[in-house]
């Protein structure tokens, strides 16, 4: 058998396929940071909640309403994008004007009080959401065994990780808002309705989050406290990847979900913490991040 | 100086006047102070339900003992020893409290239990897993009642083992809990002719466990073992479902499981799984009667945590009702007198470490054609006798134990 | 001539002021001192530790985001850091209190120096998830070491005898330990705000880039202030160990870095009393709330108060109540 510094080649290619597997969350989760950040000048401490009610919106709706998994992946995110702009038209607009610091406070709040409602009202043990039937099963590669929807989740995840950077990068509205970003006041001379780009702004990097949600909860406990952990990790991996661009915010998720994998396979002790020493480094070597732009 | 010395004297001799040891009920009330976490992580394992069987408990003892009222309080410990001690220390002193239930995440177990430690009041331990509360911490000021690590890692491999599951891939929480585990399942594998083809450490609350389940499905053993806990097991399950570890052929053993936590994974995902549990709602009819009771007022079936905090309080119940005390050491000589016979278990009793012993069971999970509705969950396969069922007091260290 | 007069008038009445609010300030701390002297005859002694113990963490914090404004939310690393390695020496090794948690202060600086240098360059919303990630690796690391017990924790460490002599194990003595370290820390914070580098901080605070042209090293200036505020937080941590005879991986999570700034901006974030305020308000009411019937609502209303705090008062108590102050009885 071929060896990869100590290790089976196949048991190294099937971690790495892991590893960007869970890579595509993270891409997912900064992606929404990162463009909450961009306009908003944020950071949405309430994104872990808000992953999590994706998940449980998409579980409510299946044994509530009987709406399958398909039709969650968009209504899901759409409500918990409304929640998100709700919140922040009538939360986050109003302290705008003050040190952005009191935002992440804000939302700080929010996930405690999501997180805690949701612990009362569902338990700590976690729900289980089924595996949509088509994607169930899987595929033996040869070097290991791949379940369907894993492979989904990858193929998803990236299409609309670059079908967003498209819409951002390359669009009239995309435009708008990065002009939004550089210099609200023109864009509202402009007659440009920025209050609404913010909202929608929010409301989009939420339902992102939520999109990651409804993708997590087949293979995870859909529980309360889902969120809550996976948050940090995120965080790490935007201050590596500096939050100026939505592609870094991209490449940095998938390449510290492959770093986070192999580390499972030469010294799984660490792979919790390898994210933050990644994070050290960069942060010794490029502080402004490896994508970011500010002085 | 001199302010400090007289400082010291007064309070020495508060001390002294409080210390004797009384043969009658104090204050005219029994107070029972219920610890448990009501708002996080172990929330579903005593929680709101727990608290609901200790009132079962009051209620069918008459809510009386010898005509003094039996008086229920509650706190939740957010899981914070530092809570845990503030508040046990507090009811000692103001509240006056004679028992405390409850007590869940280790921490705050051992932590309240130094509290109690030389105290007049006696705590009766439910909710942990830790071994250690009735080995290296023990007191004559607690018992540990439903179950602990020790049958559940030494049990469920051992039974396991006999049934032919040989070779071991043990996946294990990495911190100190998950390597007792560890090593406890080791030595009674390599005990029994078994072998350990491999490890894996993975760190607490991990969200992803797919590639510790595809290093376990490649090590080609025949059981899978985790030894972790809460949702690190319900996630590393579930994965297993996903992965197809049992229609590989492997078995999966789940150390510390709980009838909560199957529930939620539901029959399809966690069938099959073997574990060890120190009860289950439907093992008789006497059991079956009194969940019957439980279920009309919390909507649920309850697990062996829930079933251990009524059983234990009975018992306690009984012990202050036959001496007229609620003095921590008369009570907890008569509780050791009388076998535990009840709903909980027959022929249970109370060793001088604090250990309650009792018949465990080895169960596994239905599948779904053999589940008839969401709390129609283990099987049970065998019972593993009292005796050798927990820790042996020869291999204990703790202090009470003679040598 | 009448000019100078009026001028000389002024400036008297200016000072008379000034010492008017010089004497208030000084009334204000004496009335507090004396109410913590008699406060263990009045109420439950642990839980007053506790709260001193908190307040000192608090004001620790409230050094770095009150007077420096940057948002560190990993201050949890520092309080489990102090208690572990005091709980650690007062059980291991059985040396007294004071030098456990002299050396539990000194474990606290030199961490706060290595996420200080690691951090200090980056500002705002950058250093709160910086200090968050470092915490982060602090607490898998305490959840992992064997010495700290994991989950089960540090615990029956023995309170032992101060300087050798005065035993701890009896609550008054603990608690007239405790306010005296809680006051040397409160004194220490209030010189370094009220000195030349208080000053300095301000300006950095105000106006980094102006404070930067006038020849400041801001860095430098920041980074003392977080070893500083480190310190103290290991500090209190220290202290706390020793009251509770126990450290746990509680006082390493990030819950606990949270609810430090929930402290501080409920009592009045850049005030000196605000901190302490917002500990006892905090810590009576989750107190309150474990033992009642709302007992599992405490997330959710923690989470309530800290929205309410951004949305409506800001200031927090104390700072609203200044404000009223200075609107009603100018």
């Amino acid at each position: 058998m071929t060896m990869i510094f100590g290790v089976p080649a196949a048991a190294f290619f099937g971690q790495l396929l892991l590893g960007l597997i869970n890579g595509a969350f993270y891409a997912l989760l900064s992606l929404g940071l990162a463009i909450i950040f961009g306009l908003l000048k944020i950071i949405n401490f309430a994104h872990g909640a808000q992953y999590m009610l994706g998940a449980f919106a998409a579980y409510l709706l299946l044994n509530l309403l009987g709406i399958n998994y398909w039709a969650a992946l968009f209504l899901a995110p759409i409500i918990v994008g409304t929640i998100g702009a709700l919140i922040e038209r009538y939360l986050l607009r109003r302290i705008t004007h003050i040190d952005h610091i009191y935002g992440l406070l804000l939302t700080f709040g929010l996930a405690l009080i999501i997180q805690g409602l949701f612990t009362n009202l569902f338990g700590v043990s976690g729900n289980r959401y089924p595996v949509p039937s088509e994607l169930s099963g899987g595929v033996n590669l040869g070097f290991m065994f791949l379940p369907y929807y894993r492979g989904w989740i990858v193929a998803i995840a990236l299409v609309v990780c670059i079908a967003v950077w498209f819409l951002i990068e390359k669009t009239k509205l995309g435009g708008y808002l990065r002009a939004g970003t550089e210099n609200p006041a023109i864009m509202q001379a402009f007659g440009i309705n920025v209050p609404l780009l913010v909202t929608l702004t929010y409301g989009f990097g939420v339902a992102l989050a939520a999109f990651a949600g409804v993708l997590a909860a087949p293979i995870y406990s859909v529980a309360p406290g889902m969120g809550a952990n996976l948050l940090i990790v995120v965080f790490a991996v935007v201050v590596i990847g500096g939050m100026g661009s939505i592609m870094g915010a991209i490449i940095t998720g998938l390449a510290m979900g492959i770093v986070e994998g192999l580390t499972k396979v030469y010294y799984p002790e660490a792979s919790n913490t390898v994210i933050f020493l990644v994070m050290i480094f960069v942060l010794l070597l490029r502080p402004a991040g490896l994508f970011g732009k500010e002085a | 100086m001199k302010l400090i010395k007289k400082v010291l004297t007064a309070a020495v001799a508060t001390a002294m006047t409080a210390g004797a040891a009384q043969a009658a009920i104090t204050d005219n009330e029994v107070r029972i102070g219920y610890l448990a976490d009501m708002s996080g992580t172990y929330r579903d394992l005593a929680g709101p339900n727990g608290l609901e069987a200790l009132r079962m408990a009051v209620e069918d003892f008459g809510g009386t003992v010898k005509g003094k009222k039996i008086v229920v309080m509650n706190a939740d410990d957010r899981n914070s020893p530092d809570v845990a001690s503030s508040t046990v220390r507090q009811w000692l002193d103001s509240d006056k409290v004679d028992m405390v239930a409850g007590l869940v995440a280790s921490s705050v177990t051992i932590a309240a239990t130094k509290v109690l430690n030389g105290s007049d009041a006696i705590g009766l331990v439910n909710g942990s897993a830790a071994s250690s509360i009735t080995n290296e911490h023990c007191s004559p000021n607690h018992i540990h009642w439903a179950y602990d690590t020790y049958p559940l890692a030494n049990s469920t491999a051992s039974a396991i083992v006999a049934e032919g599951g040989k070779n071991w891939f043990i996946v294990t929480a990495d911190y100190a809990f998950g390597h007792s585990l560890e090593s406890d399942v080791r030595t009674v594998v390599e005990r029994e002719g078994g072998k350990i083809v491999g490890t894996v450490r993975h760190p607490l609350a991990t969200s992803d466990f797919s590639s510790y389940i595809l290093q376990a499905q490649a090590s080609g053993a025949q059981v899978v073992g985790f030894a972790n806990a809460g949702g690190d097991t319900v996630n590393s399950v579930i994965t297993a479902g996903e992965f197809g570890l049992a229609q590989s052929g492997q078995t999966v053993a789940a150390l510390l499981f709980f009838l909560t936590d199957v529930h939620a994974l539901g029959v399809k995902t966690a069938q099959g799984i073997q574990l060890v549990t120190g009860w289950y709602w439907d093992k008789d009819k006497e059991a079956r009667a009194w969940s019957d009771d439980f279920y009309k007022r919390t909507n649920a079936r309850p697990s062996m945590v829930h079933a251990g905090i009524y059983s234990s309080t009975m018992h306690y119940l009984k012990a202050v009702e036959t001496t007229g005390s609620d003095n921590a050491k008369i009570v907890r000589a008569e509780m050791a007198k009388n076998k535990v016979n009840d709903m909980f278990t027959k022929g249970g009793y109370i060793r001088e470490d604090g250990r309650m012993v009792h018949d465990m069971y080895l169960a596994q999970v239905k599948t779904p054609a053999e589940s008839k509705n969401p709390w129609d969950l283990y099987k049970i396969i065998r019972t593993i006798p009292a005796d050798s069922a927990f820790r042996p007091l020869s291999e204990s260290n703790c202090s009470l134990v003679k040598k | 001539m009448a000019s100078t007069e009026i001028k000389k008038a002024r400036v008297s009445s200016a000072q008379k002021t000034q010492q008017a609010i010089k004497r208030r300030r000084v009334m204000i701390y004496v009335v507090l001192l004396a109410i913590a002297l008699v406060a263990p005859f009045l109420a439950y002694p642990v839980f007053l530790m506790k709260i001193l113990c908190f307040a000192l963490f608090a004001c620790a914090f409230n050094l770095v985001l009150g007077y420096t404004g940057l948002l560190s939310f990993g201050h949890a690393a520092f309080l489990a850091t102090g208690g572990y390695f005091t709980g650690y020496l007062l059980s291991q090794h059985a040396v007294t209190p004071e030098v456990g948690i002299l050396v539990g202060t000194l474990a606290a600086i030199i961490l706060g120096t290595f996420f200080g240098l690691l951090s200090i360059r980056r500002q705002g919303i950058y250093f709160a998830m910086i200090t968050l990630a470092l915490a982060q690796l602090v607490f898998f690391f305490y959840l992992q070491a064997d010495f700290t017990g994991g989950e089960d924790g540090m615990q029956g460490v023995p309170r032992g005898h101060l300087f050798g002599f005065i035993d701890l194990e009896n609550n008054l003595s603990m608690y007239y330990f405790v306010l005296a370290v809680f006051l040397i820390g409160f004194m220490l914070i209030q010189r370094t705000i009220h000195s030349p580098f208080g000053q300095v901080l301000k300006a950095i605070r105000e106006n980094e880039p102006r404070a930067t042209s006038l020849g400041y090293n801001v860095d430098a200036y920041k980074l003392v202030a977080f070893v500083i505020s480190a310190g103290l937080a290991g500090l209190a941590g220290s202290t706390k160990t020793v009251v509770f005879q126990l450290a746990s991986l509680n006082d390493a999570h990030w819950h606990m870095s949270g609810e430090v700034i929930l402290m501080t901006l409920v009592g009045g974030v850049g005030t000196l009393v605000g901190p302490i305020v917002g500990a006892t308000f905090v810590l009576t009411l989750t107190h309150q709330l474990a033992q009642s019937a709302l007992g599992d609502w405490v997330n959710v209303i923690l989470g309530l108060v800290f929205v309410a705090c951004v949305m409506a008062f800001r200031a927090g108590i104390v700072g609203e109540i200044q404000k009223f102050a200075k609107k009603n009885f100018k």
